[in-house]
């Protein structure tokens, strides 16, 4: 017999049976459903993640101050000379540019409207490495710098808690921790929600935000980003920031007492949690799949008893064991490769349905039904069919025909 | 020199009961001639069962020799059984024995595809139909048929590969006298027209009256063997 009619012979003896036949195709159906759309989401989570981390810039490196290493006592603060150093063309050549900040809570009010928010210190270079751009008004300029300027950017989240709106808001005065800010602009929205609202942040100039609102002691900074100059670089800069850093506090080898994070560090561990939930996920729905993998033996295994007799005769006029193999397996086969389909497009539809959710309630989530996954969902499926169909057809196949004949 | 289409020598089924043993067929040698009709009687738990299924190539003898159609078969692998049965047996059961869920036609048709044959299946298959009276009830299920057009279907079947015998393992037993009798017509005349040789296990004595030869077996052995004229 060739393959068409096998199918052909399938498709009418699982016909036969449309109430058994449905429903185990829909074990299948949820397995595979399930698969599909936890790793669509796993994907989806990963994507969010690993684009709002490439939102914050390019080739950039964060210092923090303190070590890695637990034992380093009294870690030196970094400060603005540290970061003048590192900006040194001589020092470090692979370094583009440097932008040191210092950050704190403050309270926001205008005319009876209040809001927390997080405030950072910055410099002109800050707004160029996070590639901050503008819904309206102008950045921060060095003039503001020299002059300890009260002006501040807010972020639109901030707009929107204070004036309700992001337009129309440069030139009006806000106060900080009461005082008071001209505003000079509004942020454009970066999105993301895996660091906190990135839109939540209003920025001042350095020496305004030193002196008069955050206070740190002497030059102190909390942070010095650093933008490599050129994707290749990034190494290379890390490096030259370590060893200046070294010198500059005196450390002995080993005992850094500032550590340096690039982005790439940032997606990496992003990326190895997210991975670790998608196949955690992904193994649980698998699961399932091997349960409606068992659902098909079972009724493979029934049907076989029930045909005893249809064997008997197909061996009597002509069937060898390779044809009953094949007539068993192609209805196990195609039990799966139906459920495979049809769970895809389940599952599609539930990564959708979730994603919509997400979206409803504020997390910014596409999920991401890769054809990898769907390669994977129709093989993985079509497998289990056959792999579970084999000991039933194989049952099948050794029967005698005498015996099989004499069944019932 | 005669013809022989079947040939056996001391041919011998043995079940092993646990302790006890069953000799089913006890040393049978019988030649059938070609194009012959030949009934095989006895009483119950003589061993007819047992050897329609050795004659049809469905079970191996435990020990003795079988020559079907040139073919030496008693030590064939099961595949290469399936294969002789598909070429040279066509089987007609007391119980039909057709796919109820398939048509006529498919019914019929299922040797071939078995064969491998690709050409010419379904007007081989109407062929076959029509001359056993069915060719306007071709894409009927066997659930819209009588008993007597049940067995006709099943008769056909047994005739598509053109074999060099047909097993008839009680065909009349099912039916009512008159469609048995119809069916006995049937499966002479096709005797007379295709010359295919046709061994017949039967209770009925009106049946084995009408064949050729009647071999009568007991306890395993061939007790008698009779002539009709
Ligand atoms: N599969 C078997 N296992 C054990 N004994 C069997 C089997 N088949 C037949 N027999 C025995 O062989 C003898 C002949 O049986 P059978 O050929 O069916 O006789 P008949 O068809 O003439 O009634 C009986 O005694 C029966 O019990
Ligand atoms: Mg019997």
């Amino acid at each position: 017999m060739n393959l068409g009619q096998s199918i052909i012979e399938a498709i009418e003896s699982l016909n036969a049976n449309k109430m058994r036949s449905s429903l185990t195709i829909l074990g299948i159906v949820i397995g595979v459903a399930a698969v599909i759309a936890m790793l669509a989401v796993g994907n989806g989570a990963q994507n969010t993640i690993t684009g709002s981390i490439s939102g914050l810039g390019s080739n950039l490196l964060f210092v923090f101050r303190g070590g890695t290493n637990e034992e380093v006592r009294n870690p030196k603060p970094l400060t603005v000379a540290d970061a003048e150093a590192i900006a040194d063309p001589f020092q470090a050549p692979s370094v583009a540019m440097v932008a040191p900040a210092i950050s704190g809570n403050a309270e926001i009010t205008f005319s009876g409207e209040k809001t927390n928010t997080q405030i950072y210190g910055i410099t002109p270079e800050y707004e160029l490495v996070r590639n901050y751009e503008l819904l309206e008004g102008e950045f921060i300029t060095n003039q503001h710098l020299l002059g300890r300027a009260s002006v501040v950017l807010l972020g639109p989240e901030v707009a929107d808690k204070l004036f309700d709106r992001r337009d129309g808001v440069t030139g009006e005065t806000i106060r900080i921790e009461g005082q008071p800010f001209r505003v000079l602009g509004v942020l454009a929205p970066k999105g993301g929600s895996s660091f906190g609202s990135e839109d939540n942040v209003v920025l001042v100039p350095f020496s305004t935000a030193q002196t008069r609102l955050i206070r740190r002691q002497s030059d102190r900074v909390d942070l010095i980003l650093v933008q490599a100059a050129s994707a290749d670089t990034v190494t290379q800069a890390t490096d030259e920031i370590s060893q200046i850093l070294r010198a500059r506090h005196r450390v002995e080898l080993g005992a850094d007492d500032f550590t340096i994070f690039s982005q790439q560090d940032f997606v990496q561990t992003a990326q190895s949690i997210t991975n670790v939930l998608t196949i955690f996920l992904g193994g649980i729905a698998g699961i399932s799949l091997l349960v409606g993998g068992i659902g098909i033996m079972n009724i493979m295994l029934v049907s076989v008893t029930e045909r005893t007799r249809e064997i008997g005769l197909r061996k009597a006029i002509g069937a060898r064991k390779k044809d009953i193999l094949i007539q068993f397996l192609t209805e196990s086969s195609l039990l799966s490769m139906f459920g495979g389909l049809i769970g895809i497009g389940l599952g599609w539809l539930i990564a959708f349905v979730v994603g919509q959710i997400a979206a409803a309630s504020g997390t910014e989530l596409i999920p991401d039904v890769g054809i990898d996954a769907i390669l994977l969902a129709t093989l993985f499926s079509t497998a289990v069919g056959l792999f579970f169909g084999i000991y039933p057809a194989n049952r099948a196949a050794n029967l005698q025909p005498v015996e099989a004949l004499r069944h019932e | 020199m005669s013809d022989w289409v079947i040939e056996t020598k001391d041919l011998r089924k043995i079940y092993q009961m646990g302790e006890i043993e069953v000799r089913a067929l006890d040393g049978v040698d019988i030649q059938i001639e070609r194009g012959s009709v030949v009934s095989i009687m006895g009483p119950s738990g003589s061993g007819k069962s047992t050897l329609m299924n050795l004659l049809g190539c469905l079970d191996r003898p435990t020990a003795g020799e079988y020559i079907l159609d040139g073919e030496r078969v008693a030590k064939m692998k099961d595949d290469q059984l399936a294969d002789v049965r598909n070429r040279k047996v066509g089987f007609v059961f007391q119980s039909f024995n057709l796919l109820s869920r398939q048509s006529a036609l498919s019914n019929v048709e299922l040797p071939l595809r078995y064969a491998g044959a690709s050409k010419n299946r379904r007007e081989k298959a109407i062929e076959a139909l029509t001359a056993v009276g069915l060719g306007d009830r071709v894409d009927h299920r066997p659930t819209e048929l009588s008993g007597g057009q049940q067995q006709r279907v099943a008769i056909a079947r047994a005739l598509i590969n053109d074999p060099a015998i047909i097993m008839a393992d009680e065909p009349t037993g099912n039916l009512d006298s008159k469609s048995g009798a119809e069916i006995m017509e049937l499966i002479l005349s096709l005797n007379k027209t295709l010359k295919t040789t046709i061994i017949i296990v039967t209770h009925d004595a009106n049946v084995a009256k009408q064949t050729q030869r009647i071999i009568r077996l007991k306890d395993g052995k061939v007790v008698g063997v009779e002539e009709n004229l």
